[in-house]
């Protein structure tokens, strides 16, 4: 017995699949198609806590296969949503209305590498950090590194336009990839952008990156590929004042000087941090930046130095440099383990991703502590200084009782705080389910009517991922709404 | 008038009714033949040296934008001619793109007057954004058919401190693969040229290296333009000497012969079609260009 996703009606066919499993067991292998229980509830939800409905889940193993799925979702009126590695926090690949769950895992071969012109076609199933470390030999790497890189997929890079501590100098995804093959909703297939630099017509590639999976299905993706650095300086550089560690960030890039990454820990994040990993870091400080500035030597020696004095302007405390790759490695650890780390103060945690202009930094980390503190709730810091991309780490225990409500209270008045400031919704996580509601805050109903425009010219029947991103006209006013269907 | 005025009277400007055409310094064509002529609101409203973010009327001219932000050790990534607006309508990039990438990185935020004479505003303030769908790149190389650039924030980049340019007879390929981030590679089919910028005990041990010689400028660039990919440029070994100039890692091809015709897809047509009728159901919006035309 299962659930017609059109009808809502109780199907028993013979084989105890619904038509539409029927079929899509028919276009493709049969274990390709899984629609047992227990596995499609796997497919609820991302990294994220809101979960939806899917109707059934495909594991594609090449464009046709795709192909294939977005036929039969067309012949059944059902809509699909792609999922990668299933890392994306705010709920972009949660399945809504009963959709079929595409999987591009299997998609992860990485399809050709050209080290000369610094280009490379991927499968979308290629995870991030497999692709850097298969060709390192090769001089290059691709710079979009988030946090979950270990298991985030090149393909989820391109729906959310990801960053990474890295993107400061080198930009998020978009600047990265050159061209995606891209299933249409209607089941064509065609190349958005291209490996010539300007290609004829609209920006296409620009339109889908960042799109939330809404604007269709990437099956191949062209990436750029960066040299790496010849030198590297990775500084460590700790403030009895998290003001002034803030304001060193501004005072940097005032100077002319564009490091390749410029990180923030705060108080809590160091100790937590430091109890997981023992890297010596300044525990007893309020707060540490981790920066790294990259190049030739004489550049990167000039850098360092200029940095050091603009520091001791700002009463920095200690101010190290990783003397070798073992401890450099040691310090992104540090910053690249958080998340993992601060499970040793409270089981849960809701992470934040807000952007703020840079020399609003210290006013809105100032207002993130009083609010946590008004919420009775622990905030931990730790983030992309350099982009003024926030992202406050509230952690709880979800068996406390009124908690998550306190948590959603205290997050929902980060973000508004971070758009009176002159920010945005989202540096890097995109906005899903979790922001959908929260648009109005940027955007008109003009500005959001014209998105919309771009998403009904490229699928009409709003079978993509339906749901995401752009809130309904009538719920535009009314920012609490929870999707229907989703459960936070 | 300041700029908030002036890009609502642009917006009526542009109205809602009758076919038009935007200008800027018509360095790139001009305006579309036989119908009424808008403007763009010019002028360089603020500049955020911390944020390395500039905020401007699309009708500035770069030179105006470039002599503001000289003033903070700052530039952008546009190519020094015309209009802001008119750049990014293009969305033609200039001979450092393969170190400065493309115009379209460049725009953080735009507000536009659409087909129905109302101001949209598109991507967001800060340097980093991924809240709702990225309009911007859509609008930068649309040539006016989805909507007039009124206004715009820019990411601004440090100024080039040293910069030098070199050429030598060695194959343009070993000096791209050599080098460290050149700002630019040019060849001509014998010769190349190499851009290099950053502390110039780098630059003077790069060159030494690579054993450049030093050059006062670039070649001079043929007038068309080619888009390539950048493994494809092999193949123009077998042109005539003196008749291209091509930007390795690139794709750019400056040539003395106009492009090649390459028709898109049935698909792509298909989806730009649809793409232009959604944001300007009537077509009144620099009516009949070919967004698929060589400027």
């Amino acid at each position: 017995m299962s659930v017609d996703v059109a009808t809502g009606n109780h199907v028993a066919t013979a084989s105890g699949h619904t038509p539409m499993v029927e079929r899509l067991r028919s276009v493709l292998r049969p274990d390709q198609v899984r629609d047992g229980a227990a596995e499609v509830n796997l497919y609820r939800r991302d990294a994220s806590n809101m979960e939806g409905h899917a109707a059934v889940v495909c594991f594609a193993e090449s464009t046709d296969d795709v192909r294939s799925i977005v036929a039969v979702a067309n012949e059944f009126n059902v809509p699909f949503v792609a999922r990668g590695s299933g890392t994306g926090l705010a709920g972009g690949a949660v399945p809504m209305g009963g959709a079929i769950v595409i999987s591009t895992s299997k998609m992860n071969r990485i399809l050709s590498v050209d080290a000369v012109n610094r280009q490379a076609w991927v499968e979308p199933g290629v995870l991030n950090l497999d692709l850097s470390n298969q060709i390192e030999h090769l001089g290059v790497h691709f710079a979009p590194d988030p946090s979950s890189q270990q298991t985030c997929s090149i393909g989820g890079n391109v729906a959310n336009n990801s960053g990474g501590p890295h993107c400061l100098a080198d930009g998020v995804t978009s600047a990265h990839v050159h061209a995606v093959e891209v299933v249409l909703p209607d089941g064509s297939v065609v190349v958005l952008g291209g490996e010539a630099p300007e290609p004829p017509g609209y920006d296409l590639r620009g339109a889908f990156v960042g799109s939330e999976g809404m604007l269709g299905v990437a099956t191949k993706v062209c990436v750029k590929l960066m040299q790496n650095p010849p030198g590297i300086a990775t500084m460590l550089l700790d403030f009895a004042d998290v003001a002034e560690g803030a304001q060193l960030v501004s005072d940097i890039i005032a100077d002319g000087i564009v490091p390749a990454a410029v990180e923030m820990m705060d108080q809590l994040c160091l100790q937590a941090v430091e109890a997981f990993i023992h890297a010596g870091l300044p525990v007893d400080q309020a707060a540490a930046l981790l920066i790294e500035v990259v190049g030739l030597p004489a550049g990167v020696d000039s850098q360092v130095e200029r940095i050091r004095e603009l520091a001791a302007q700002r009463h920095v405390g200690t101010v190290r440099v990783a003397a070798d790759d073992a401890e450099r490695a040691l310090l992104w650890k540090g910053r690249k383990s958080a998340f993992g780390a601060i499970a040793r103060i409270k089981p849960n945690y809701y992470l934040h991703d807000t952007v703020v202009p840079r020399h609003k930094l210290p006013e809105v980390l100032e207002q993130v502590y009083e609010i946590a503190a008004r919420h009775e709730l622990l905030v931990l810091n730790v983030f992309h200084a350099g982009d003024g991309n926030l992202h406050p780490l509230l952690v709880y225990d979800a068996r406390e009782p009124g908690v998550v409500e306190r948590v959603h209270a205290a997050g929902d008045e980060i973000v508004r705080v971070s758009v009176a400031a002159g920010g945005v919704l989202s540096g890097e996580h995109g906005i899903g389910l979790e922001k959908r509601d929260l648009m109005p805050l940027m955007f008109s109903a003009v500005d959001l009517a014209a998105q919309a425009d771009l998403r009904r010219a490229f699928d009409p029947l709003m079978l993509s991922n339906p749901d995401k991103v752009l809130p309904s006209p009538a719920g535009c006013g009314d920012i609490h709404s929870v999707p229907e269907g989703a459960w936070v | 008038m300041n700029l908030e005025e002036a890009v609502a009277s642009f917006a009526l400007d542009v109205g809602a009714d009758d076919p038009v055409t935007i200008t800027g310094l018509a360095t790139r064509g001009g305006p579309v033949a036989g119908c009424r002529t808008v403007r763009a609101p010019s002028g360089v409203d603020w500049v955020q040296p911390t944020e390395m973010t500039v905020g401007c009327g699309a009708g500035t001219p770069v030179a105006d934008l470039d002599r503001a932000l000289a003033e903070h050790g700052q530039c952008v990534a546009l190519p020094d001619r015309g209009t802001v607006g008119g750049a990014l309508a293009v969305g033609q990039s200039g001979v450092r793109r393969l170190a400065w990438g493309p115009v379209r990185d460049t725009v953080l935020q735009m507000r536009y007057v659409s087909a129905a004479g109302e101001v949209v505003k598109a991507g967001g303030p800060t340097v980093k954004n991924v809240s709702g769908f990225d309009l911007c790149r859509l609008l930068v190389g649309s040539r006016g058919t989805l909507g007039f650039l009124a206004e715009v924030i820019l990411r601004t980049r440090p100024r080039p401190v040293h910069e030098q340019w070199y050429s030598s007879q060695r194959d343009p390929w070993a000096l791209l693969g050599e080098l460290y981030r050149p700002t630019s590679v040019l060849w001509d089919g014998s010769t190349s040229w190499v851009l290099l910028d950053g502390h110039p005990d780098d630059i003077a041990e790069q060159a030494t290296d690579a054993a450049l010689a030093t050059v006062d400028a670039p070649p001079e660039l043929p007038p068309h333009r080619w888009s390539l990919p950048p493994a494809e440029l092999t193949n123009l070994r077998d042109e005539p000497p003196g008749t291209f100039v091509a930007e390795i890692g690139v794709g750019i091809v400056h040539h003395t012969r106009s492009a090649p015709n390459s028709p898109p897809a049935p698909e792509t047509i298909d989806l730009h079609r649809r793409i232009r009728a959604q944001f300007d159901p009537a077509g009144r919006l620099n009516p009949g260009l070919d967004v698929f035309a060589g400027a």
